[in-house]
Protein backbone atom coordinates (compact mmCIF):
# COMPACT_ATOMS: atom_id res chain seq x y z
CA UNK A 1 0.00 0.00 0.00
CA UNK A 2 2.84 2.38 0.71
CA UNK A 3 4.94 2.86 -2.46
CA UNK A 4 8.19 3.19 -2.34
CA UNK A 5 8.25 7.37 -1.92
CA UNK A 6 6.93 6.86 1.24
CA UNK A 7 8.83 5.02 2.91
CA UNK A 8 11.63 6.87 1.97
CA UNK A 9 9.28 9.88 3.68
CA UNK A 10 9.03 7.61 6.59
CA UNK A 11 12.65 6.89 6.95
CA UNK A 12 12.99 10.64 6.62
CA UNK A 13 10.57 11.92 9.17
CA UNK A 14 12.27 9.01 11.66
CA UNK A 15 15.31 10.52 11.43
CA UNK A 16 14.58 13.96 11.33
CA UNK A 17 12.87 13.37 14.55
CA UNK A 18 16.34 11.62 15.65
CA UNK A 19 18.13 14.78 15.24
CA UNK A 20 16.04 16.85 16.81
CA UNK A 21 15.84 14.58 19.94
CA UNK A 22 19.52 15.24 19.90
CA UNK A 23 19.39 19.08 19.71
CA UNK A 24 15.86 19.06 21.37
CA UNK A 25 17.18 17.52 24.73
CA UNK A 26 14.68 15.83 27.01
CA UNK A 27 11.47 16.77 26.13
CA UNK A 28 11.78 14.80 23.16
CA UNK A 29 13.21 12.18 24.21
CA UNK A 30 10.46 12.02 27.21
CA UNK A 31 7.86 12.55 24.91
CA UNK A 32 9.29 9.38 22.18
CA UNK A 33 9.45 7.30 26.09
CA UNK A 34 6.04 7.91 26.62
CA UNK A 35 4.60 6.71 22.69
CA UNK A 36 6.37 3.73 23.03
CA UNK A 37 5.17 2.98 26.58
CA UNK A 38 1.97 3.61 25.17
CA UNK A 39 1.36 3.10 21.96
CA UNK A 40 3.80 -0.29 21.37
CA UNK A 41 2.11 -2.57 23.63
CA UNK A 42 -1.12 -2.39 21.18
CA UNK A 43 1.09 -3.31 18.35
CA UNK A 44 -0.65 -6.66 18.22
CA UNK A 45 -4.14 -5.45 18.52
CA UNK A 46 -3.76 -2.56 15.47
CA UNK A 47 -1.98 -5.80 13.29
CA UNK A 48 -5.64 -7.71 14.39
CA UNK A 49 -8.09 -4.66 13.58
CA UNK A 50 -6.29 -3.95 10.23
CA UNK A 51 -6.26 -7.70 9.34
CA UNK A 52 -9.98 -7.94 9.45
CA UNK A 53 -10.15 -4.34 7.68
CA UNK A 54 -7.97 -4.98 4.57
CA UNK A 55 -8.15 -9.11 5.03
CA UNK A 56 -4.32 -8.83 3.37
CA UNK A 57 -1.67 -9.16 5.36
CA UNK A 58 0.97 -7.06 3.27
CA UNK A 59 -1.86 -4.14 3.09
CA UNK A 60 -2.69 -4.46 6.86
CA UNK A 61 1.38 -3.93 7.72
CA UNK A 62 1.27 -1.19 5.63
CA UNK A 63 -1.18 0.37 7.21
CA UNK A 64 -0.06 -0.73 10.10
CA UNK A 65 3.43 1.10 9.73
CA UNK A 66 1.45 4.31 8.52
CA UNK A 67 -0.57 4.24 11.44
CA UNK A 68 1.96 4.52 13.93
CA UNK A 69 3.25 7.21 12.01
CA UNK A 70 0.91 9.40 12.18
CA UNK A 71 0.19 9.24 15.77
CA UNK A 72 3.93 9.53 16.72
CA UNK A 73 3.09 12.92 14.69
CA UNK A 74 0.07 13.86 16.62
CA UNK A 75 1.23 12.76 19.75
CA UNK A 76 0.97 15.86 21.38
CA UNK A 77 -2.79 16.10 20.61
CA UNK A 78 -3.34 13.17 22.40
CA UNK A 79 -5.31 13.52 25.60
CA UNK A 80 -6.75 10.01 26.71
CA UNK A 81 -7.86 8.41 28.47
CA UNK A 82 -7.72 5.58 26.11
CA UNK A 83 -4.54 4.91 23.78
CA UNK A 84 -5.95 1.84 21.60
CA UNK A 85 -9.42 3.43 20.44
CA UNK A 86 -7.40 6.44 19.79
CA UNK A 87 -4.21 4.13 17.72
CA UNK A 88 -8.11 2.50 16.18
CA UNK A 89 -9.49 6.14 14.96
CA UNK A 90 -6.23 6.35 13.28
CA UNK A 91 -5.88 3.10 11.43
CA UNK A 92 -9.44 3.54 10.19
CA UNK A 93 -8.60 6.63 8.51
CA UNK A 94 -5.24 5.29 7.12
CA UNK A 95 -7.39 2.22 5.87
CA UNK A 96 -10.16 4.81 4.60
CA UNK A 97 -7.46 7.32 2.76
CA UNK A 98 -5.55 4.83 0.90
CA UNK A 99 -8.43 2.67 0.06
CA UNK A 100 -10.69 5.90 -1.52
CA UNK A 101 -7.18 6.73 -3.67
CA UNK A 102 -7.74 2.68 -5.01
CA UNK A 103 -11.11 3.55 -5.87
CA UNK A 104 -11.64 0.09 -4.11
CA UNK A 105 -14.60 0.66 -1.52
CA UNK A 106 -15.18 -2.30 -0.84
CA UNK A 107 -11.80 -2.21 1.35
CA UNK A 108 -11.97 0.95 2.65
CA UNK A 109 -13.36 1.15 6.43
CA UNK A 110 -16.36 2.99 4.89
CA UNK A 111 -17.15 0.33 2.08
CA UNK A 112 -20.92 -0.51 1.34
CA UNK A 113 -22.07 -3.54 2.43
CA UNK A 114 -23.46 -5.30 -0.85
CA UNK A 115 -19.93 -4.71 -3.02
CA UNK A 116 -18.57 -6.63 -0.60
CA UNK A 117 -20.99 -9.33 -0.32
CA UNK A 118 -21.03 -9.49 -4.18
CA UNK A 119 -17.85 -9.86 -4.12
CA UNK A 120 -16.77 -12.17 -1.72
CA UNK A 121 -19.13 -15.19 -1.65
CA UNK A 122 -20.38 -16.66 1.96
CA UNK A 123 -17.83 -19.46 3.31
CA UNK A 124 -21.12 -21.13 3.60
CA UNK A 125 -21.56 -21.57 -0.08
CA UNK A 126 -18.84 -23.24 -0.80
CA UNK A 127 -18.52 -27.08 -1.87
CA UNK A 128 -18.31 -28.35 1.75
CA UNK A 129 -16.54 -31.71 -0.13
CA UNK A 130 -13.73 -29.12 -1.13
CA UNK A 131 -10.39 -30.14 -0.23
CA UNK A 132 -10.44 -26.71 1.60
CA UNK A 133 -13.19 -26.88 3.63
CA UNK A 134 -11.93 -30.10 5.26
CA UNK A 135 -8.86 -28.19 6.02
CA UNK A 136 -10.40 -25.22 7.43
CA UNK A 137 -12.27 -27.75 9.70
CA UNK A 138 -9.04 -28.44 10.87
CA UNK A 139 -7.89 -25.39 12.23
CA UNK A 140 -10.98 -24.11 14.69
CA UNK A 141 -9.33 -20.50 14.85
CA UNK A 142 -8.76 -20.32 11.30
CA UNK A 143 -12.69 -21.70 10.78
CA UNK A 144 -13.58 -18.41 13.11
CA UNK A 145 -11.76 -15.92 11.76
CA UNK A 146 -13.18 -16.82 8.10
CA UNK A 147 -15.93 -16.49 9.07
CA UNK A 148 -15.61 -13.03 10.57
CA UNK A 149 -13.87 -12.09 7.26
CA UNK A 150 -16.42 -13.38 5.12
CA UNK A 151 -18.59 -10.41 7.08
CA UNK A 152 -19.85 -7.40 4.78
CA UNK A 153 -17.52 -4.66 5.98
CA UNK A 154 -19.67 -2.31 8.68
CA UNK A 155 -20.67 -5.57 10.46
CA UNK A 156 -17.31 -6.95 10.40
CA UNK A 157 -15.30 -4.48 11.77
CA UNK A 158 -17.71 -3.98 14.89
CA UNK A 159 -17.92 -7.64 16.01
CA UNK A 160 -14.43 -7.47 15.56
CA UNK A 161 -13.90 -4.29 17.73
CA UNK A 162 -16.09 -6.10 20.09
CA UNK A 163 -15.54 -9.51 20.36
CA UNK A 164 -11.73 -9.69 19.10
CA UNK A 165 -10.34 -5.90 20.86
CA UNK A 166 -12.80 -5.80 23.40
CA UNK A 167 -13.89 -2.90 23.23
CA UNK A 168 -16.98 -1.46 25.08
CA UNK A 169 -20.01 -0.04 22.79
CA UNK A 170 -19.13 4.00 23.74
CA UNK A 171 -15.94 3.15 22.67
CA UNK A 172 -16.81 1.20 19.29
CA UNK A 173 -18.93 4.16 18.86
CA UNK A 174 -16.17 6.61 19.14
CA UNK A 175 -13.62 4.77 16.99
CA UNK A 176 -16.15 4.06 14.13
CA UNK A 177 -17.85 7.85 14.55
CA UNK A 178 -21.55 6.57 14.57
CA UNK A 179 -24.12 6.39 17.27
CA UNK A 180 -23.82 3.82 20.33
CA UNK A 181 -27.33 2.85 19.22
CA UNK A 182 -25.99 1.73 15.91
CA UNK A 183 -23.23 -0.18 17.37
CA UNK A 184 -25.77 -2.11 18.72
CA UNK A 185 -27.77 -2.37 15.74
CA UNK A 186 -24.66 -3.59 13.97
CA UNK A 187 -23.64 -6.21 16.26
CA UNK A 188 -26.59 -7.63 16.48
CA UNK A 189 -27.00 -8.07 12.72
CA UNK A 190 -23.13 -9.05 12.55
CA UNK A 191 -23.59 -11.84 15.20
CA UNK A 192 -27.21 -12.98 13.77
CA UNK A 193 -25.29 -13.37 10.46
CA UNK A 194 -22.25 -15.16 12.08
CA UNK A 195 -24.44 -17.38 13.38
CA UNK A 196 -26.29 -18.89 10.70
CA UNK A 197 -23.17 -19.09 8.54
CA UNK A 198 -21.03 -21.06 11.40
CA UNK A 199 -25.04 -23.24 11.58
CA UNK A 200 -24.35 -23.55 7.82
CA UNK A 201 -21.12 -24.65 8.01
CA UNK A 202 -21.37 -26.76 10.89
CA UNK A 203 -24.31 -28.55 8.79
CA UNK A 204 -22.15 -29.27 6.02
CA UNK A 205 -19.71 -31.11 8.04
CA UNK A 206 -19.72 -34.96 7.61
CA UNK B 1 -41.34 -6.32 28.32
CA UNK B 2 -42.08 -7.44 25.10
CA UNK B 3 -39.60 -9.75 22.94
CA UNK B 4 -39.01 -7.21 20.70
CA UNK B 5 -37.25 -5.09 23.18
CA UNK B 6 -35.88 -7.96 25.06
CA UNK B 7 -33.70 -8.91 21.66
CA UNK B 8 -32.00 -6.01 21.33
CA UNK B 9 -30.98 -5.70 24.73
CA UNK B 10 -29.84 -9.50 24.86
CA UNK B 11 -26.76 -8.52 23.21
CA UNK B 12 -25.83 -5.77 25.78
CA UNK B 13 -26.92 -7.75 28.75
CA UNK B 14 -24.20 -10.77 27.58
CA UNK B 15 -21.74 -7.91 26.69
CA UNK B 16 -22.04 -6.83 30.35
CA UNK B 17 -23.52 -3.05 29.26
CA UNK B 18 -26.85 -3.25 30.75
CA UNK B 19 -27.41 -1.54 34.32
CA UNK B 20 -28.65 -3.48 37.25
CA UNK B 21 -32.18 -2.75 36.43
CA UNK B 22 -31.97 -3.38 32.88
CA UNK B 23 -30.19 -6.72 33.52
CA UNK B 24 -32.91 -7.67 35.71
CA UNK B 25 -35.94 -6.73 33.40
CA UNK B 26 -34.38 -8.75 30.89
CA UNK B 27 -33.29 -11.80 32.69
CA UNK B 28 -37.07 -11.49 34.35
CA UNK B 29 -38.17 -11.41 30.70
CA UNK B 30 -36.16 -14.45 29.61
CA UNK B 31 -37.00 -16.60 32.72
CA UNK B 32 -40.77 -16.85 31.48
CA UNK B 33 -40.06 -16.56 27.51
CA UNK B 34 -38.40 -20.12 25.89
CA UNK B 35 -37.97 -17.80 22.90
CA UNK B 36 -35.89 -15.35 24.34
CA UNK B 37 -34.12 -17.82 26.63
CA UNK B 38 -32.90 -20.08 23.42
CA UNK B 39 -31.95 -16.74 21.63
CA UNK B 40 -29.90 -15.78 25.14
CA UNK B 41 -28.45 -19.49 25.64
CA UNK B 42 -27.50 -19.50 21.32
CA UNK B 43 -25.74 -16.05 22.08
CA UNK B 44 -23.38 -17.06 25.09
CA UNK B 45 -22.53 -20.06 23.02
CA UNK B 46 -21.52 -18.54 20.40
CA UNK B 47 -19.39 -15.68 22.87
CA UNK B 48 -17.79 -18.14 24.43
CA UNK B 49 -16.62 -19.99 21.50
CA UNK B 50 -15.40 -16.16 20.43
CA UNK B 51 -13.59 -16.13 23.55
CA UNK B 52 -12.22 -19.25 23.55
CA UNK B 53 -10.77 -19.18 20.19
CA UNK B 54 -7.62 -17.55 19.54
CA UNK B 55 -8.73 -14.70 17.09
CA UNK B 56 -5.56 -12.52 17.24
CA UNK B 57 -3.01 -11.95 15.02
CA UNK B 58 0.51 -11.45 16.39
CA UNK B 59 1.83 -8.46 14.19
CA UNK B 60 5.20 -10.09 12.14
CA UNK B 61 8.29 -9.37 13.70
CA UNK B 62 10.30 -7.63 11.11
CA UNK B 63 7.04 -4.96 11.23
CA UNK B 64 7.20 -5.04 15.02
CA UNK B 65 11.45 -4.61 14.69
CA UNK B 66 10.58 -1.85 11.91
CA UNK B 67 8.85 -0.01 13.78
CA UNK B 68 10.55 0.02 17.16
CA UNK B 69 13.85 0.70 15.46
CA UNK B 70 12.32 3.67 13.66
CA UNK B 71 11.55 5.32 17.01
CA UNK B 72 14.08 7.66 18.45
CA UNK B 73 16.66 5.62 21.22
CA UNK B 74 15.72 6.11 24.45
CA UNK B 75 18.07 4.50 26.69
CA UNK B 76 21.30 6.53 26.21
CA UNK B 77 23.14 6.87 29.85
CA UNK B 78 22.56 10.91 29.95
CA UNK B 79 19.17 10.43 29.60
CA UNK B 80 18.83 8.03 32.60
CA UNK B 81 20.54 9.71 34.66
CA UNK B 82 18.65 12.89 33.66
CA UNK B 83 15.35 10.95 34.33
CA UNK B 84 16.63 9.88 37.70
CA UNK B 85 16.82 13.48 38.85
CA UNK B 86 13.56 14.73 38.63
CA UNK B 87 11.47 11.73 38.89
CA UNK B 88 9.94 11.77 42.39
CA UNK B 89 10.80 8.44 44.30
CA UNK B 90 8.76 6.06 45.29
CA UNK B 91 9.69 6.49 49.30
CA UNK B 92 8.88 10.61 48.70
CA UNK B 93 5.74 9.92 47.24
CA UNK B 94 4.53 7.45 49.79
CA UNK B 95 6.07 8.86 52.51
CA UNK B 96 4.79 12.19 52.07
CA UNK B 97 6.23 15.17 50.21
CA UNK B 98 9.81 15.23 51.45
CA UNK B 99 10.74 15.30 47.39
CA UNK B 100 8.79 18.07 46.76
CA UNK B 101 11.50 20.65 47.14
CA UNK B 102 14.00 18.96 45.09
CA UNK B 103 11.24 17.94 42.33
CA UNK B 104 10.22 21.60 42.15
CA UNK B 105 13.96 22.52 41.81
CA UNK B 106 14.00 20.09 39.04
CA UNK B 107 11.03 21.27 37.41
CA UNK B 108 11.94 24.99 37.58
CA UNK B 109 14.70 23.94 35.73
CA UNK B 110 13.01 22.78 33.00
CA UNK B 111 9.98 24.16 32.12
CA UNK B 112 9.13 21.92 29.44
CA UNK B 113 8.89 18.73 32.09
CA UNK B 114 6.42 20.44 34.20
CA UNK B 115 4.05 19.81 31.21
CA UNK B 116 4.19 16.00 32.70
CA UNK B 117 5.17 15.85 35.62
CA UNK B 118 3.26 18.64 37.73
CA UNK B 119 1.64 16.09 39.91
CA UNK B 120 3.20 13.50 42.12
CA UNK B 121 -0.22 11.30 41.81
CA UNK B 122 0.63 11.42 38.14
CA UNK B 123 4.26 10.79 38.51
CA UNK B 124 4.00 7.48 40.32
CA UNK B 125 0.70 6.60 38.40
CA UNK B 126 3.40 6.48 35.46
CA UNK B 127 5.98 4.40 36.93
CA UNK B 128 2.99 2.25 38.44
CA UNK B 129 1.68 2.07 34.67
CA UNK B 130 5.08 1.35 33.20
CA UNK B 131 6.08 -1.56 35.49
CA UNK B 132 2.29 -2.89 34.75
CA UNK B 133 2.94 -2.59 30.57
CA UNK B 134 6.39 -4.06 31.59
CA UNK B 135 5.07 -7.21 33.40
CA UNK B 136 2.96 -7.63 30.16
CA UNK B 137 5.19 -7.57 27.50
CA UNK B 138 8.22 -9.50 28.87
CA UNK B 139 5.69 -12.31 29.12
CA UNK B 140 7.26 -12.07 33.10
CA UNK B 141 4.08 -11.49 34.73
CA UNK B 142 4.54 -14.20 37.25
CA UNK B 143 7.35 -14.94 39.09
CA UNK B 144 5.60 -17.50 41.72
CA UNK B 145 2.69 -18.89 39.87
CA UNK B 146 0.20 -20.45 41.80
CA UNK B 147 -3.86 -19.92 41.87
CA UNK B 148 -3.47 -20.84 45.94
CA UNK B 149 -3.02 -17.80 48.16
CA UNK B 150 -1.00 -20.20 50.71
CA UNK B 151 1.87 -20.53 47.90
CA UNK B 152 1.72 -16.74 46.94
CA UNK B 153 2.05 -15.04 50.53
CA UNK B 154 5.14 -17.15 51.50
CA UNK B 155 6.74 -16.38 48.55
CA UNK B 156 6.97 -12.72 49.35
CA UNK B 157 9.01 -13.30 52.44
CA UNK B 158 12.68 -11.40 52.29
CA UNK B 159 11.89 -10.76 49.09
CA UNK B 160 9.71 -7.30 50.26
CA UNK B 161 9.82 -5.21 53.27
CA UNK B 162 5.90 -6.10 53.63
CA UNK B 163 3.98 -9.25 53.85
CA UNK B 164 1.09 -8.04 51.05
CA UNK B 165 -2.28 -9.59 51.68
CA UNK B 166 -3.34 -12.49 48.76
CA UNK B 167 -6.76 -12.58 48.56
CA UNK B 168 -8.21 -15.39 46.52
CA UNK B 169 -10.66 -14.27 44.59
CA UNK B 170 -11.10 -16.89 41.86
CA UNK B 171 -15.12 -17.74 43.37
CA UNK B 172 -15.52 -13.76 42.40
CA UNK B 173 -14.70 -13.89 38.75
CA UNK B 174 -10.80 -12.32 39.49
CA UNK B 175 -8.55 -15.87 39.32
CA UNK B 176 -5.32 -14.84 41.15
CA UNK B 177 -2.23 -16.22 39.09
CA UNK B 178 0.44 -15.71 41.21
CA UNK B 179 2.89 -12.91 42.11
CA UNK B 180 5.71 -11.21 41.01
CA UNK B 181 8.71 -9.01 42.40
CA UNK B 182 8.79 -5.96 40.86
CA UNK B 183 10.34 -2.50 41.14
CA UNK B 184 9.09 0.89 41.34
CA UNK B 185 11.74 3.69 41.41
CA UNK B 186 14.32 1.49 42.67
CA UNK B 187 12.10 0.04 45.36
CA UNK B 188 10.72 -3.20 45.08
CA UNK B 189 7.41 -4.42 46.07
CA UNK B 190 4.81 -6.82 46.08
CA UNK B 191 3.06 -7.14 42.41
CA UNK B 192 -0.08 -9.82 42.93
CA UNK B 193 -1.20 -10.63 39.96
CA UNK B 194 -5.07 -11.67 38.77
CA UNK B 195 -6.64 -12.22 35.85
CA UNK B 196 -10.27 -11.22 34.60
CA UNK B 197 -11.20 -12.87 31.37
CA UNK B 198 -8.35 -12.19 28.96
CA UNK B 199 -7.33 -9.20 31.39
CA UNK B 200 -3.84 -9.06 33.54
CA UNK B 201 -4.44 -6.75 37.01
CA UNK B 202 -1.85 -6.15 39.02
CA UNK B 203 -2.10 -5.39 42.04
CA UNK B 204 1.23 -3.62 43.97
CA UNK B 205 1.53 -3.33 47.73
CA UNK B 206 4.04 -1.36 49.62
CA UNK B 207 4.52 -0.38 52.59
CA UNK B 208 3.52 3.48 53.94
CA UNK B 209 5.33 5.72 55.11
CA UNK B 210 3.22 8.48 55.62
CA UNK B 211 -0.22 9.71 56.62
CA UNK B 212 -2.99 7.60 55.67
CA UNK B 213 -5.11 8.20 52.48
CA UNK B 214 -8.29 5.71 52.81
CA UNK B 215 -10.00 7.53 50.06
CA UNK B 216 -9.44 5.21 46.92
CA UNK B 217 -8.14 7.93 43.61
CA UNK B 218 -9.16 6.57 40.07
CA UNK B 219 -6.99 7.47 37.05
CA UNK B 220 -6.12 6.66 33.79
CA UNK B 221 -2.89 6.90 32.33
CA UNK B 222 -2.25 5.26 28.61
CA UNK B 223 -5.57 3.83 28.15
CA UNK B 224 -4.90 1.74 31.71
CA UNK B 225 -6.67 2.13 35.04
CA UNK B 226 -5.49 2.83 37.89
CA UNK B 227 -6.85 2.50 41.34
CA UNK B 228 -5.19 3.59 44.70
CA UNK B 229 -5.82 3.64 48.08
CA UNK B 230 -3.91 2.86 51.26
CA UNK B 231 -5.04 0.71 54.30
CA UNK B 232 -3.42 -0.78 57.41
CA UNK B 233 0.04 0.57 56.48
CA UNK B 234 0.55 -0.62 53.15
CA UNK B 235 -0.82 1.49 49.94
CA UNK B 236 -2.43 -0.32 47.09
CA UNK B 237 -2.13 0.00 43.74
CA UNK B 238 -4.46 -1.76 41.38
CA UNK B 239 -3.77 -1.57 37.26
CA UNK B 240 -5.07 -2.83 34.61
CA UNK B 241 -6.96 -2.05 31.12
CA UNK B 242 -9.79 -3.85 32.56
CA UNK B 243 -13.13 -1.64 32.13
CA UNK B 244 -13.80 1.08 35.02
CA UNK B 245 -16.31 -0.48 36.35
CA UNK B 246 -15.03 -4.01 36.33
CA UNK B 247 -12.08 -2.54 37.93
CA UNK B 248 -13.45 -0.94 41.14
CA UNK B 249 -15.11 -4.06 41.62
CA UNK B 250 -11.90 -5.52 42.01
CA UNK B 251 -11.02 -3.10 44.45
CA UNK B 252 -14.15 -3.09 46.06
CA UNK B 253 -13.83 -7.32 47.13
CA UNK B 254 -10.25 -6.89 47.92
CA UNK B 255 -11.09 -4.24 50.20
CA UNK B 256 -14.18 -5.99 51.80
CA UNK B 257 -11.79 -9.07 52.12
CA UNK B 258 -8.89 -6.98 53.65
CA UNK B 259 -11.52 -6.00 56.77
CA UNK B 260 -11.26 -9.11 58.27
CA UNK B 261 -7.66 -9.47 58.29
CA UNK B 262 -7.88 -6.65 61.04
CA UNK B 263 -6.35 -4.40 58.02
CA UNK B 264 -9.38 -1.17 57.53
Amino acid sequence: MLDRPQSQALRAFWTSEREAMTVGGNPEQDRARRFRDAALPHLDEVFTLARYLLRNPADAEDAVQECYLRALRHFDSYRGPAMKPWLFAILRNVCKVEFAQRNRPDAAAGGGETETAAETPPLWQEDPASPEAALIRVDENGFIRRLIEALPQPFRETIVLREVNDLSYQQIAEVTGVPVGTVMSRLARARSMLQSAWQAAEGTTP
Amino acid sequence: MNCADCEVLLHALIDGELDAGHARDVEAHVATCAGCAGKLNALRAMRDALAAADLKYAVPSQLRRRIEAALPLLSSPATSVTHRFWQPSRRAFFGGFAAGATLSAALAVGAMLAVFRNDQEVAIADQVVSAHIRSLQAGHLMDVEASDQHTVKPWFEGKVDVAPPVIDLTAQGFTLLGGRLDYIDAEPVAAVVYRRRKHAINLFVARRLGAEHANMTASSLQGYNIRHWSSGGLDYWAVSDLDPLELNEFVKKISAALRPFGQS
